[in-house]
């Protein structure tokens, strides 16, 4: 068993927006691009040109078809990586100490040298958030980055996660949830931004808004005129049309 | 607390949080797809000196992408270093499909490819059909076939959205895709239709994203709710092939209720100009004066005009006077009282197109709304090109999206110039919040060439292979009337193939059909396979043979950077370069990367000498290869005076090169470094473009970046840009008079006159106005036997790209289903996982099923491209891409069902020879389970071999 800190200094993490997620992978692919040549490199993939391909991913795109009452099916895109929990089961469970929760910024990292990869955590995470790497023998898992966003050999608008830099729609957002004006707060707040499962009380840092309602309609606006204009024609289109040519002076 | 075991403190290890990330950042364009983002790559060096590249993300400084990169792109790494890339050049040593190869030398290549080439220009060019796939140097490749002297060159535009590229030219003089784009900042209302992805693909997320952020309404129209449209606010599910309709229905709504840019349309629009409606041969044209101006009737000065006089109140309805005694009514009015015609009507379309008349009604009152009640104006004054000063701009903030979801139907090209008709009545083109060009266009339609075919031994082509014909005389003919190029482009077939019928050349040149070929030369074209229709029967013509045992298509050049399926049915290899390791322009002379505000174009370098990456390496960039077989078969423009080659290769043509006085391939940095868009040659060019990260740019001036097409100070800046050589001003075309000069001659009229089996055909398509007609195939056939529509689509992570081979991102698409409505499951008796056929009436395939239900009611659909066949792509033959994935391709028939004339009918659009992909008919019957996706096309050896086992990337380096 392994403790977590009572409270962290800082409390990092992302805002997925739901709303705006086209499900185009472009956040999963960059995090297993700078991921598998940085820290805790590499991520490895088994039979990649072969029957079975698979690999470790440390976000990875889940789409789900919902059909609302009375309104078309409706797809909506998720992409899941680790939530940074502030009661993080995976934390606790190790039985090495290799897992933990920083207490400068809360993030969840494995340290590998510790980890022997027998897998509790990932048991434990209710999210399915971590990958044992197969041919490491360790446990794999969202670092946010960690040797991006406080590295000063990296211009400073880009020390965030390569999900967030990369992400093409802007759906994702990275922050200090600790900070009550940051923007990442301010989001959740106007938004009705959510926790994933908060049943499982696992309190998760990141947070995800919500899809905005779709399909519902008012009636047509009511500042269009939409009488018929066609009929009869001496007051229908072409009569409205010598009107409209008049107005324009 | 555990009773049982100890409870650790996690100690904080000591990381690295600040490493260095590479060795060396080299900024270049990006080719993961036709998007062009500019990306910074990142290298380090092993230690025996070796540059490996590590890491590549967006560059913030580009145009294009700001920073942001697509999966694709963040895959590019394991594109660059795939196992299935081609090493040496190969000969072929097996059967045809095979993939039985010898490794030769290049200069055996080069000497072999000349041979081949030589004798077919000494004795008929048009023995050479050289066609290109995702070229991005058309505007080489062109000039070289142009110089060779074959008529029978294009790229793949014919099989991929050619009826939206010119609809969009004929209609608005430039086209969607990278040429023109929402204005994004300001548009209040956005519809996107039949977009899976696109060209523009890192833009549109971009922007996407802001009118969300802004609270703009997008509404998606397409059969299939993925994507784009999953995150639309509205989704119209509409039946494939009938967009046409729902667009004219809602044409039909708002002029009904009176919602038309009245002042708008008099000003930059032919709505005013007088249509003919004296009976005989000039009946529906343009009525024009002495000096050829269009005339409209103004109501001012009670008298007939030109259309460009300033201060006119020009007539959009009535009947007047022409200046030879007949009369002629405003192209306006015709318009409205075709469009008001009760067959327009959301009531009479609404059933055909799965869409409530209600929904038309209301999606037409929202456009209304925003249009009108909520105008946009800037305050910039500028001076109009009838001498007219304005105050400032007032948009329509309505824009609109389109891509091959609605261009790949055999009624492709009336339904774009439909949606464009849509634009013009709200106001939205080229003004604030609607829809904007990035320049070199707008450009009218005589800016560009009109076709050219006439050919001669040793002798170039006497202009451009491909254009836009204003009337039958710029026809694409040979002296009996009959189609003078190989795919039939430009014939009365398709009089209007401005991209040329690529999906039709192996057909023909097997059928011999109007010609045999002796060499068939593709550049980075799968042609053997997703890219053709018919692939069983594409393959068999490929490999067919005449009777004196030779292949019907003799001798076949192909290159391409990796292993795919054409290779192996190809005689001559020429291995390309990845992206990394070339030289590119990304040319206002083709497909630059300009934004509204911006004229841009970009280069691509070798950020890694190809030498490098990999042992034994010896590829060339086809650009370079191309002009040196330009070179030795002395093309005019490839050899100096003295007979010697003129350019080292493409990076010397790229800064040496000019098509103009001045005028090159690259914009920025010419001359003495400082001049922009004219100028010398510049040596240091593109020292210069790597310094700047790899693109150039210069701004459009403030007053001169909305209505381009008409503004006076936009005209002259094109003009000191080299754009053009002199203002070329013109307004947008509603009604088209090139499409109506088709039509007089299928009624009778003039000394070009269509063969009587197509007289029917192009009287109704080359309506002048915008219509709608059912798409042929399922025209053809008992819809009761084929009740579901068919239809693909590529996958954002893999569009327009090369995925299967890519190790991450066939772990994201790594097989297809077909997904089935929900219904359509349960009347079957499908569960998910169920084979099924799948019958058209050309064909059927065997394939497994997953049910959906945000998806069209009577349509089918899958993942485009994801089926590979055994033994390419350096895949393991039993990947799931060979076993299980598949293509719907073996259900289309590049012809029409036979209709008992013993004519072949091509499947395409009949005005621009648009392949019709997407008329597709299916039924589907339940099949036996199986384990492998039928119809099994044999296994192709590997000349590159299989990749590894494991992927450790990265894996040391830190």
């Amino acid at each position: 068993m392994t403790s977590l800190p009572e409270r962290t200094e800082r409390k990092m993490g992302l805002v997925i927006d739901l709303d705006i997620c086209v499900g185009c992978h472009a956040c999963a692919v960059s995090c297993k691009e700078w991921n598998t040549q940085g820290y805790g490199a590499p991520l490895s993939d088994q039979d990649p040109y072969g029957a079975d391909p698979s690999g470790t991913w440390l976000n990875r795109i889940h789409s789900f078809e919902i059909q609302p009452e009375g309104a078309p099916a409706q797809i909506v895109h998720f992409p899941k990586s680790c939530l940074h929990c502030e009661d993080a089961p995976c934390v606790t469970v190790c039985p090495t100490g290799a897992s933990y929760k920083r207490v400068q910024d809360g993030i969840v990292l494995v340290n590998e040298d510790a980890c022997m990869g027998c897998g509790l955590c990932a048991w434990a995470c209710p999210y399915g958030a971590r990958e044992l790497d197969r041919a490491e023998g360790v446990m794999k898992k969202c670092t946010l980055c960690v040797d991006r966003i406080y590295n000063d050999n990296i211009p400073e608008e880009d020390r965030v996660p390569a999900c967030v830099r990369s992400c093409p729609a802007g759906a994702r957002h990275f922050g200090d949830f600790r900070d009550p004006a940051s923007a990442v707060n301010r989001m959740v707040q106007d938004r009705g931004g959510m926790d994933l499962m908060p049943e499982q009380e696992t309190r998760p840092v990141n947070k995800y808004l919500p899809p905005r309602i779709r399909d519902r309609h008012a009636t047509a606006p009511e500042t269009v005129r939409l009488a018929s204009l066609a009929e009869p024609e001496a007051t229908g289109f072409l009569g409205w049309l010598d009107r409209a040519l008049g107005r324009l002076g | 607390m555990s009773a049982a075991g100890t409870t650790r403190t996690a100690t904080e290890p000591a990381i690295e949080t600040s490493p260095q990330v590479s060795d060396e950042v080299r900024r270049t364009t990006c080719y993961m797809c036709a998007c062009r983002c500019g990306i910074n790559v990142h290298l380090r060096e092993t230690a025996d000196g070796v540059p490996i590249v590590s890491y590549i993300e967006g560059n913030r400084d580009h145009p294009v992408n700001r920073g942001v990169l697509c999966a694709k792109g963040s895959a590019g790494i394991m594109q660059h270093y795939s196992p299935a890339r081609l090493m040496r050049p190969l000969r072929r040593k097996g059967p045809r499909g095979s993939g039985e190869f010898e490794e030769i030398s290049w200069e055996e290549a080069l000497a072999t490819a000349t041979s081949w080439l030589a004798p077919v220009r000494a004795d008929d060019p048009r023995k050479l059909a050289f066609f290109t796939g995702r070229d991005q140097s058309q505007s080489l490749t062109s000039w070289w076939a142009q110089q060779f002297g074959t008529p029978n060159y294009a790229a793949h535009g014919g099989f991929c959205s050619v009826n939206m590229a010119a609809a969009g030219i004929y209609t608005l003089g430039g086209a969607f895709w990278e040429f023109g784009t929402p204005d994004w900042e300001r548009t209040r209302l956005f519809m996107i239709f039949g977009v899976a992805e696109d060209h523009d693909s890192n833009p549109i997320k971009i922007g996407l994203g802001k009118l969300k952020g802004r609270g703009a309404k997008v509404i998606g129209v397409n059969p299939v709710r993925t994507g784009y449209n999953a995150i639309a606010d509205e989704w119209v599910g509409i039946t494939p092939g009938t967009d046409g309709l729902f667009i004219l229905s809602l044409v039909h709504e708002l002029i009904r209720t009176g919602h038309v840019d009245v002042d708008y349309l008099s000003r930059w629009t032919n709505a005013p100009w007088l249509i003919s409606r004296s009976t005989g041969a000039g009946f529906g044209l343009v009525v024009r004066d002495e000096a050829g101006k269009p005339l409209v009737w103004d109501t001012v000065t009670e008298r007939l005009q030109p259309f460009d006089a300033p201060g006119l109140k020009p007539a959009l309805k009535g009947d007047f006077p022409t200046p030879s005694g007949g009369r002629a009514t405003p192209a306006f009015e015709l318009m409205a009282r075709k469009y008001l015609e009760p067959e327009h009507a959301p009531d009479a379309v609404s059933a055909r197109c799965g869409v409530p008349a209600e929904t038309i009604r209301r999606i037409a009152a929202e456009i209304a709304d925003a249009a009108f009640n909520h105008p946009v104006t800037i305050d910039e004054p500028w001076v109009d090109f009838r001498g007219e000063r304005h105050e400032g701009f007032t948009g329509r903030p309505v824009s609109f999206h389109a891509m091959r979801g609605i261009s790949a139907h055999s009624n492709g090209f009336q339904t774009c110039r439909a949606l464009h008709v849509l634009q013009l009545l709200l106001g939205t083109v080229e003004a604030p919040g609607g829809f904007r060009f990035k320049p070199p266009y707008p450009k009218p339609l005589e800016a560009h060439p009109t076709p050219h075919c006439h050919t001669q031994p040793n002798c170039p082509l006497p202009g451009p292979h491909l254009g836009l014909p204003r009337g039958p005389e710029d026809l694409a003919l040979d002296d009996d009337g009959g189609p003078a190029r190989i795919d039939k482009a430009f014939s009365w077939e398709a009089p209007l193939a401005a991209h040329g019928m690529m999906h039709m050349v192996i057909s023909n040149a097997a059928a011999g059909d109007p010609y045999p070929v002796d060499v068939l030369f593709l550049y980075m074209a799968n042609m053997a396979w997703n890219s053709s229709m018919n692939t069983a029967g594409v393959i068999e013509m490929l490999t067919r043979k005449r009777e004196d045992g030779e292949y019907q298509i003799p001798k076949i050049i192909y290159a391409d950077a990796y292993s795919s399926e054409m290779v192996a049915y190809a005689d001559l290899i020429l291995p390309d370069t990845t992206y990394l390791e070339r030289h590119d322009c990304i040319s206002l002379l083709d497909r630059p990367i300009s934004e509204p505000d911006h004229a841009g174009d970009a280069i691509r370098w070798p950020v890694v000498p190809p030498e490098t990456q990999g042992e034994g390496r010896t590829v060339r960039g086809f650009q370079s290869v191309l002009i040196d077989l330009g070179a030795r078969l002395a093309l005019p423009g490839f050899v100096d005076e003295d007979g010697s080659p003129r350019y080292a290769d493409y990076a010397d043509y790229m800064v040496r090169h000019e098509r103009r006085p001045g005028v090159g391939p690259l914009a920025g940095w010419r001359g003495d470094g400082t001049a922009e868009g004219r100028g010398a040659p510049n040596p240091d060019q593109l020292a210069l473009y790597v310094a700047n990260g790899g693109f150039w740019q210069a701004e459009v001036p403030q007053g001169a970046r909305f209505m381009k097409q008409a503004n006076t100070a936009y005209q002259d800046w094109a003009v000191g840009m080299g754009f053009y050589d002199k203002p070329q001003p013109y307004v947008f075309q509603i009604y088209s008079e090139p499409l109506r000069r088709f039509q007089l001659a299928a009624e009778g009229h003039g000394p070009h006159q269509p063969p009587e089996h197509l007289r029917d055909r192009i009287k109704m398509a080359f309506d002048p106005l915008p219509v709608w007609w059912e798409p042929f195939e399922q025209a053809a056939l008992d819809v009761g036997d084929y009740p579901l529509h068919a239809i693909t689509q590529r996958p954002a992570a893999m569009y327009h790209a090369w995925g299967s081979q890519n190790a991450w991102l066939r772990q994201i698409h790594g097989e297809n289903p077909l997904y089935v409505p929900a219904d359509a499951m349960a009347e079957a008796g499908l569960a998910d996982g169920d084979w099924v056929w799948v019958i058209s009436h050309h064909g059927r395939i065997k394939v497994r099923v997953r049910g959906m239900r945000a998806v069209n009611p009577q349509t089918v659909w899958t993942w485009n491209a994801i089926g590979k066949r055994e033994g390419a792509w350096a895949l393991d033959p039993a990947a799931p891409e060979a076993r299980r994935g598949f293509l719907l391709n073996h259900l289309i028939k590049e012809l029409l069902p036979e209709k008992g004339d013993g004519l072949r009918w091509s499947n395409s659009d009949p005005v621009t020879g648009q392949a019709a992909w997407y008329d597709l008919r299916v039924r589907i019957e339940k099949a036996e389970p199986g384990e492998e996706s039928l119809p099994r096309t044999g296994r192709q050896a590997s000349p590159v071999g299989r990749g590894p086992a494991e992927l450790r990337w990265g894996k040391g380096w830190a």
